[in-house]
C-alpha cells in the first residue's frame, strides 16, 4: 500500500511495460499451478467414481453427486455406495476425525502451555546456568526427528504405551525447541515495569506468569499455537508407528492405507478424494481465520 | 538471525553486574526455585524425548537388537555391514538423487516467486495462497498427486496425451519415480520456502533501490547487483532448512511407492523404517539413522560456514 501512493518519480516498478507484464504472467502461472491440484481434488470429490474414466481431462465433477462424501461420512448405505463405485466397506472416518481432534489439540495445549512456562524462566527469571540450559534446549533443534523415533519408539513400547493416546502424544506435549525459543523471544521484548509493578503488589511469579505475562502475549501464544496444531494435524511418521489399531488411529495414517487396501474392482477416488478434502478443512479453517498472522510469522526467527 | 545468536547477549549475563535494581545476592533462593519449577515441565520433555534417545540412538547403532530380547552390544559390526550393504548405498544414492533435484527446482523457482511477490505487490492474500499447500499433510498431497499422476485416469496423462506425448507412469518407471516425487514435495513447499526468501528481501533497505532506480539501473540489473549479494546470507540459511528437510523425505515414499519399483524410490529413511519395523533390526537401522545424522550435521555445518564467509564479505 504504501508504495503505491508514493509519487511516480521513485517509484522503480510502477510503469507498465513489458517486463512488469511478463513477470505478472510468471506470478499468474505460479499461482494456478499452486490452486490447479485443489480444484481437481474438489472435482473429483463430487464426481460419480464408477463414470470418472469416461472424461478424465474435465475439470467440472463427472456425473456431478455428494455420494463421495456421503460414503465417507458414513451416510450411504452399502449399495449405494457401491453403485458409484465405492467399496462399499465401513471407512470409519468419524472416529478417524475425532483421534485427530483429541491428539492434536492435546499436543497443541501441552506444548503451547508448558513451552510458554519454561520460556518464561528463560527470558525473565535469574537463576544459575540459565543460558547454559538455554543453549542445550536450542541445539536440539539440530538432532533430525529420524534420529530420535527409533529410540522413542523403544521407550514407548517399554512403558506400554504403543497404541495410546498418550504414546502418540508424549514426545510432543511437553516442548518442542522450536516453540520454547519463539516464545522467549517473545517475553524478552515485554516491559519490566509491568512486572514490577505486580511484584510491588506482592504478586509471586506464578501470578505473573498468568496474570501479566499469558495475557500480554496472546498474539504470540494464538499464532503458535495454530502453528503447532497445523504440525500436529499433518504429523504422519510418528503416529503411524505408535498408533495403527483402529482405536487411536488418527486421519493421516487412516488415509495412508488407502494405497495398500484398493479393492481389486479399482480405486475409489472420488471417495479418497473427499476424504483429503475433509481432512484438510480443519487446518484451512485456521487459516482463513489467522492467515494474516500465519503469513507474517514466517520471519527468521529460527525454523519453521 | 540464526538459531544460537540470541543467546549471546544473555551468555554474558552470568558475569556481567546484575542489573542495578538488584542489589542482593547474586541468586535469590525464591526466583530459582520458581524458575526450577517453571522450566520442570519442558525440561521431563526435552531429557525423556530428545536427550535420552539421541544418546540411546548412538547405544543401540553398536548393539544387536530386535525389540523382543534385550540389546547385544556388538561393537562395530553394525557399521562394518553397512559398507558392504549395496541397498544401503543405493538409498544414499536415491536420497542424493532426490535431494539435488528437489532442492535446485525449488530453491530457483522460490526465489523467482519471491522476487516476483517483492518487485510486483504487497499482497497478504497473495502470500496466503502460494503458502497453501504447505498447510495440507504430506499424505494428503501425496494422495492428491498420486491420483492427478495416475496412468489410466489421471489429469497429467490425459493433458500429456493432448499435445501428443504417450502417457508416462509418473510413480511406477524405474527412471521418472525420484523426479516425481521431488516435483510433487516442491509444490507443497514452494511457497513456505519463497516467503522465507520474502522475509529476506524486506530486510534490505528500500532506499538501495530507490537509489538503483535514480541511476536508472533496470530490473535486471537489479536483481543481479543488489538482492542477489545482499540476499545471500538468507539463502544459505534457507538452504541449510531445506536440504536438512529434504534428505528426511518419508512421508511421501510411504504413501505411494513404497520404496518400489525395485529399490528405485527406497530412500534413507524408508530403508531405516524398513530395517527397523519390517526387519526388526533396530540395531542396524540405528546405525543408518546415525550415518544419517552426520550426513545432515556436515551439510549444516558446511552451509553454515559459508553463510558467516557471505556476513563478513558483507560487513
Amino acid at each position: 500500500m504504501r508504495t503505491t501512493s508514493r509519487p511516480h518519480g521513485s517509484g522503480t516498478v510502477r510503469r507498465w511495460n513489458v517486463g512488469r507484464l511478463l513477470a505478472w504472467v510468471a506470478l499468474f502461472v505460479i499461482i494456478v499451478i499452486t490452486l490447479a491440484p485443489f480444484l481437481w481434488m474438489a472435482r473429483t470429490a463430487l464426481s460419480n467414481n464408477r463414470v470418472l474414466f469416461t472424461e478424465p481431462g474435465s475439470w467440472l465433477p463427472v456425473d456431478f453427486t455428494w455420494g463421495p462424501f456421503e460414503r465417507v461420512l458414513g451416510s450411504a448405505s452399502t449399495e449405494e455406495a457401491q453403485a458409484e463405485g465405492g467399496s462399499g466397506a465401513s471407512l470409519r472416518f468419524w472416529a478417524y476425525l475425532r483421534n485427530s481432534v483429541i491428539v492434536s489439540t492435546l499436543i497443541t495445549l501441552g506444548q503451547v502451555f508448558f513451552s510458554a512456562m519454561a520460556a518464561y524462566a528463560f527470558a525473565r527469571l535469574r537463576w544459575p546456568g540459565r543460558d547454559k540450559v538455554f543453549f542445550v534446549f536450542v541445539t536440539a533443534l539440530m538432532v533430525p526427528p529420524v534420529f530420535t523415533m527409533l529410540p522413542n519408539f523403544v521407550l514407548i513400547k517399554n512403558l506400554g504405551l504403543l497404541n495410546t493416546y498418550p504414546g502418540i502424544i508424549a514426545p510432543f506435549f511437553f516442548m518442542t525447541p522450536f516453540a520454547v525459543f519463539f516464545l522467549r523471544q517473545f517475553f524478552l521484548g515485554i516491559s519490566r515495569e509491568v512486572e514490577e509493578a505486580a511484584m510491588i503488589d506482592g504478586a509471586g511469579y506464578f501470578r505473573i506468569f498468568f496474570r501479566v505475562i499469558l495475557p500480554m502475549s496472546s498474539a504470540p501464544l494464538a499464532t503458535l499455537g495454530v502453528l503447532t496444531f497445523i504440525n500436529a494435524w499433518n504429523e504422519y511418521f510418528w503416529p503411524q508407528l505408535v498408533g495403527q489399531e483402529e482405536s487411536v488411529r488418527v486421519l493421516t495414517v487412516a488415509l495412508s492405507a488407502f494405497h495398500s487396501s484398493t479393492p481389486q474392482t479399482g480405486p475409489d477416488w472420488a471417495g479418497l478424494m473427499a476424504a483429503t478434502l475433509i481432512a484438510a478443512v480443519p487446518t484451512m479453517l485456521l487459516f482463513l481465520a489467522f492467515g494474516r498472522r500465519i503469513v507474517n510469522s514466517i520471519q527468521f526467527t529460527g525454523v519453521r | 538471525m540464526a538459531t544460537a545468536a540470541p543467546t549471546a547477549p544473555g551468555a554474558a549475563g552470568d558475569d556481567a553486574p546484575a542489573p542495578v535494581d538488584n542489589p542482593r545476592p547474586r541468586w535469590r533462593g525464591g526466583e530459582t526455585r520458581a524458575a526450577l519449577l517453571f522450566v520442570a515441565p519442558a525440561m521431563i520433555g526435552f531429557l525423556a524425548f530428545f536427550a535420552w534417545p539421541t544418546l540411546r540412538g548412538l547405544y543401540l547403532s553398536f548393539t544387536d537388537y530386535d525389540l523382543l530380547t534385550s540389546a547385544d552390544f556388538s561393537g562395530l559390526d553394525n557399521y562394518r555391514r553397512l559398507l558392504e550393504d549395496e541397498v544401503f548405498w543405493n538409498s544414499l544414492w536415491v536420497t542424493l538423487k532426490y535431494v539435488v533435484i528437489n532442492i535446485s527446482v525449488q530453491t530457483f523457482a522460490a526465489l523467482l516467486l519471491a522476487v516476483l511477490i517483492h518487485r510486483l505487490t504487497r499482497s497478504v492474500v497473495l502470500r496466503g495462497i502460494i503458502l497453501l499447500p504447505y498447510l495440507i499433510s504430506n499424505v494428503v498431497v501425496a494422495l492428491l498427486w498420486y491420483w492427478m499422476a495416475d496412468y489410466n485416469l489421471g489429469v497429467i496423462n490425459e493433458m500429456l496425451g493432448w499435445v501428443g506425448f504417450d502417457p508416462v507412469a509418473f510413480f511406477g518407471d524405474e527412471s521418472w519415480s525420484i523426479p516425481t516425487l521431488a516435483l510433487v514435495n516442491v509444490w507443497r513447499h514452494l511457497g513456505y520456502t519463497a516467503l522465507l526468501i520474502f522475509a529476506g528481501l524486506q530486510m534490505i533497505n528500500r532506499d538501495v533501490y530507490e537509489a538503483a532506480a535514480v541511476d536508472g539501473a533496470g530490473e535486471v540489473r537489479i536483481f543481479f547487483r543488489i538482492t542477489l549479494p545482499l540476499l545471500r546470507p538468507v539463502m544459505a540459511l534457507v538452504l541449510v532448512l531445506t536440504v536438512i528437510g529434504s534428505w528426511q523425505i518419508f512421508d511421501t515414499v510411504a504413501v505411494t511407492t513404497q520404496g518400489g519399483p525395485v529399490d528405485a524410490t527406497r530412500v534413507v529413511q524408508y530403508y531405516i523404517y524398513d530395517q527397523a519395523f519390517n526387519r526388526f533390526d533396530f540395531g542396524y537401522a540405528s546405525a543408518i539413522s546415525v550415518v544419517l545424522f552426520l550426513i545432515l550435521a556436515g551439510v549444516a555445518l558446511a552451509q553454515l560456514k559459508l553463510l558467516r564467509a557471505d556476513e563478513s564479505d558483507q560487513s
